[in-house]
């Protein structure tokens, strides 16, 4: 094998390695924390039971799909009112119910959604009032 | 047919095996911080040594294959591309194979009509496999949202793209769906066409199975069984920061999907998935057909022990003029 044959693999084997350890080098080995969701707010604050729609864990896996049949419920067939798992009954509204008590939406929602690339298409419809559209 | 039933069997034991280690938390710790990074590190020194011994395959001759006009007289029209005679050349074929399949393109089909061969082209294979690799790259690229932060921008707009209709809640990205088409579409052609199950490996049906199960455990996590984006971030961050953290509350799924990364991890150096690296190394394309343009010497010529005339003269002229013979020189 001609030497010249040799630099081309290990070129080859270099962008190789550089390229599938790309997540290693490109944060230069700083930590980030996981985004702290934070749940002060007043309307929280007044609440006897800190308790969501459904418990935490589905909520945080599912919000996206339970808010896509609330939306469909509310505008298709006209369902505007919800009952939980536990009986609970919310009125079907993401600026009414979801974002009464999760009024900041920049330290609740935006935080994970950032942290992981979900681009939403809800607020592109549902206004916040005084955040600067970008 | 045993090939076929030996992977399924295979991959089905090794679907039991990961639901096993999904439900056992025990071994949880094994998989979250000990596999991972022992099955990168397999992946990458198998990678480079099978390179390296494909490199250190002696190629004696130059055997390009010659697909076009090669290189002649100024007045005959030469095709640089499909039979090149330069760097360039060989690096337009490289990336024609490497980017569109271009020796795919060529496969034909036949079939006797008449009692007589009717050959035919057959795109659907090319057509498949180019669907089934780039919509793996794609998806390949798209999940290191979960392992960058922050998120170039890239893979932001590679994510945007690949869920431009917006179907469903979450986006349904079109690669998922195209990587389905085009992985059904090899193995039922592996299962189907008697020549094809003929030849047909175990390594061709595992591997197949295996990024199926990769796949299809990914679109379930996604869209069916929805697992907590945030601590799969937060996992997928620790390895790379060298600080796993073992996550709470992990679906099942997910589980499954991560074993089945783990084991295509490793079983990519061992198998025929090395083709990867091995397209690089086809000799019947990366090499220019130069061959009676310039003068090519195997590099491992053996000295070859001669005797010329003149050496034969030196040593026997006196002889030969004793006898009479003419002799060259005096």
């Amino acid at each position: 094998m001609k030497k010249h044959q040799w630099g081309m693999i290990a070129l080859g084997l270099v962008i190789f390695i550089i390229v599938v350890t790309f997540p290693f080098w490109y944060g230069k080995g700083k930590t980030s924390p996981p985004p702290q969701l934070s749940l002060d707010t007043p309307a929280i604050a007044q609440l006897k039971e800190k308790r969501c729609v459904e418990d935490t864990s589905f909520m945080r896996e599912s919000h996206m799909k339970f808010l896509g049949t609330w939306r469909d419920g509310a505008i298709r067939e006209g369902k505007r009112l919800h009952t939980a798992r536990d009986g609970r009954v919310f009125e079907v509204s993401l600026s009414g119910t979801c974002l009464k008590c999760h009024s900041n939406k920049e330290q609740f929602c935006d935080r994970c959604h950032n942290y992981l690339g979900a681009k939403p298409s809800c607020f592109s419809c549902h206004n916040i009032p005084g955040e600067a559209k970008k | 047919m045993k090939n076929l039933l030996i992977s399924i069997l295979a991959f089905f034991i090794l679907a039991l095996l990961a639901l096993g280690i999904g439900l056992n938390h025990s071994l949880a710790y094994v998989l979250i911080v000990i596999v991972p990074y022992a099955a990168f590190a397999i992946l990458l020194t198998g990678f480079v040594y099978r390179i390296i011994k494909w490199g250190s395959a002696p190629v004696p001759f130059r055997i390009p294959s010659t697909c076009g006009q090669g290189k002649s007289l100024p007045w005959i029209k030469t095709n640089p591309v499909e039979n090149p005679s330069g760097a360039w050349g060989v690096i337009g074929r490289m990336a024609q194979e490497i980017f569109l399949f271009r020796s795919l393109f060529r496969n034909t089909d036949v079939a006797i009509v008449d009692e007589r061969p009717v050959y035919g082209s057959a795109k659907w294979l090319w057509f498949c496999g180019l669907l089934f690799h780039w919509s793996f790259a794609i998806i390949v690229l798209r999940h290191l949202r979960f392992f960058v932060e922050p998120i170039a921008p890239w893979i932001g707009a590679l994510s945007a793209l690949d869920g431009f209709f917006e179907i469903g809640i979450p986006t349904l990205y079109l690669s998922d769906a195209a990587i389905l088409v085009g992985l059904t579409f090899l193995f039922l052609r592996r299962v189907v066409v008697p020549q094809v199950r003929y030849i047909s490996l175990f390594t061709d049906y595992f591997s197949l199975l295996l990024i199926a199960g990769v796949v299809t455990t990914g679109l379930l996590t996604r869209h069916f069984f929805p697992a907590d984006l945030n601590a799969a971030k937060t996992l997928a961050m620790g390895w790379v920061t060298f600080s796993p953290v073992v996550p709470q509350g992990i679906s099942l799924v997910f589980y499954m999907h991560l074993c089945f990364v783990f084991v295509l991890l490793v079983w990519f150096p061992a198998s025929k998935l090395m083709h990867a690296g091995g397209i690089f190394l086809s000799p019947t394309r990366n090499l220019a057909s130069n061959n009676r343009g310039k003068r090519h010497v195997n590099p491992w010529n053996a000295p070859v022990k001669v005797h010329t005339y003149e050496e034969y003269e030196d040593e026997f002229r006196d002889k030969m003029k004793a006898s009479g013979l003419p002799v060259e020189k005096e």
